[in-house]
């Protein structure tokens, strides 16, 4: 006869501690001033990440407030304001959750949430994050290069550029029918790009795991392109021959390319790209080529025109 | 409701109406309620105001003839003065000096290459004159003449929604509802104006049209 054992509880299983204490609190609370109820609640369903080493490849910027960073979110499937996906996407569930890893591979990958946070040890990364509405911010994120996935499911020769798929469903979605965008997102990056460093599964910020409307549970971000690249809310990652098909490409080619790289010499269409504002400043400051990134990624555009690959 | 229209009190009871929106504005802005990008939220917000008092402004003519109220008049030129004061503070404070610190330069370049600051920066320039000659005063010196260049507003609430439309990323639902109150308002015009020609186009008093 099998004891059920401790183990046998998942990680999702474990009630968020944030949440607990909210509960206690707000029940404490409750009973007392109805305007209680009228005040924002913050309940966090996010979960405290332990064991998370520091990199070398964090910036010494000062990192945003968390506040910021969750409340002004491109996320259109919760909402075309940047206000909306902190309040849409709220009961977003991301437990049970499926990474399915697959294509030109030896070895395909199918992960569940808990591991997710296995997939090699977790380091805390502070990156500059440049979105191309010409906006940045620092965030302390918390994953592991994407390369140690991909080193696991081992590419074949076949193998040359990686495909990206985010979460989409209109039922617990409904905002999203007003997108504007063909969903579900999709994004790519060429093999190089991807088992670059830099390039990081993440799967928390701020020591705790991701909230909703940062892309939970698991995201790409890729510090030297426009934040577009770095696709929310990972269901599937697929190693592929030909340049993959990316959303914001697909909806306005003119506008929104797939190398995407931050180059402050080439502007957007409607608007110059040669500053940005960094969410809590208040004049705007110059925009890095790379978004300052380039010491380690200009290599691999060598030769390459920029301009005519945005 | 007409007796609500000629009540001395109605004008000054607008006007502070009109005022709402920047005081919520200035409140917010005391209370640190203006979001991750607080530029960006005033830059919006006032544009907002802007547009949606051009279209009340517009809809003042409509309203009169449909509710067969003409003293609504008395309230156009107030409306249209805030449309311009909304987009005194969408442009000048939030766009010259917040965000480009009146680099001349950077102005220059955006108003020139870049289609929705071009339209946008053309309908405020086109908006000048009109704030300028709202008076009485100019209405008597200008005479038929006022008439004319205040038609103006047909076009600067046009380049209004382009400017809008320009300028968002996917979402277009917003741009294309004041696109289609415009529409709506200036196919009343049409209307009107193929109804009764001699009668409509006849100034009841200077300066006043349709």
């Amino acid at each position: 006869m099998l004891i059920r054992r401790a183990l046998d509880l998942r990680y999702s299983d474990i009630t968020p501690k944030q949440t607990y204490l909210d509960r206690r609190s707000f029940l404490a609370a409750g009973s007392a001033a109805l305007g209680a109820l009228a005040l924002p609640f913050s309940a966090r369903a996010t979960t405290k990440l332990d064991n998370v080493a520091k990199s070398p490849l964090s910036t010494t910027e000062k990192p945003n407030t968390r506040d910021d960073v969750t409340h002004y979110n491109n996320y259109y499937e919760f909402g075309t304001a940047k206000e909306q996906p902190a309040d849409l996407a709220k009961n977003f569930k991301t437990s049970p959750w499926t990474l399915k890893v697959g294509g030109e591979v030896a070895k395909p990958k199918t992960l569940d949430l808990d591991s997710l946070y296995k997939i090699a040890p977790l380091e805390e990364r502070i990156y500059r994050h440049r979105c191309v509405e010409a906006w940045s911010i620092v965030v302390p994120w918390i994953g592991v290069s994407l390369s140690e996935l991909l080193k696991q499911v081992q590419p074949t020769p076949k193998a040359k550029y990686v495909a990206f798929e985010s979460y989409y469903d209109l039922k617990t979605e409904p905002a999203a029918r007003y997108a504007g965008i063909p969903l579900p997102y999709t994004e790519g990056l060429r093999l190089d790009e991807a088992m670059h460093p830099l390039t990081m599964l993440t799967v928390g910020m701020y020591g705790e795991t991701l909230p909703p409307q940062d892309g939970a549970p698991i995201r790409l971000t890729v510090p030297w392109k426009y934040g577009f690249k770095s696709i929310k809310s990972l269901i599937k990652i697929t190693l592929v021959e030909k340049q993959p098909t990316t959303t914001w490409q697909s909806s306005v080619p003119n506008e929104y390319g797939f190398y995407a790289n931050v180059n402050p010499q080439v502007d957007h269409p409607r608007w110059s790209q040669a500053s940005e504002r960094r969410l809590g400043e208040f004049r705007k400051r110059p925009t890095l080529m790379f978004n300052g990134y380039g010491d380690q990624v200009a290599s691999l555009y060598n030769g390459m025109d920029l301009r005519r690959n945005y | 409701m007409k007796r609500v229209l000629q009540s001395r009190w109605s004008k000054p009871v607008l006007f502070l109406l009109c005022l709402v929106p920047v005081f919520l504005l200035g409140w917010r802005a005391y209370q640190g309620h203006l979001g991750a990008n607080p530029i960006e939220f005033v830059t919006h917000s006032t544009g907002d105001w802007t547009i949606r008092f051009l279209m009340i402004t517009l809809s003042i003519t409509p309203l009169r003839m449909i509710l067969h109220q003409p003293a609504l008049l008395r309230f156009r030129r107030m409306l249209g003065l805030f449309a311009f004061f909304y987009v005194f503070l969408h442009f000048v404070i939030t766009y010259l000096w917040f965000d480009k610190f009146f680099d001349i330069h950077e102005i220059a370049k955006d108003i020139v290459k870049r289609p929705f600051i071009t339209v946008g920066f053309a309908a405020f320039v086109l908006l000048i004159p009109l704030a300028i000659t709202s008076t009485d005063g100019w209405q008597r010196r200008l005479g038929r003449r006022w008439q004319t260049l205040h038609r103006a507003i047909y076009f600067i609430a046009l380049l209004g929604v382009i400017h809008y439309y320009w300028l968002v990323k996917s979402d277009v639902r917003l741009p294309l509802m004041y696109g289609a109150i415009f529409a709506v308002l200036m196919l009343y015009r049409f209307w009107m104006w193929s109804q009764k020609p001699s009668a409509v186009r006849k100034p009841q008093t200077a300066g006043v049209a349709g």
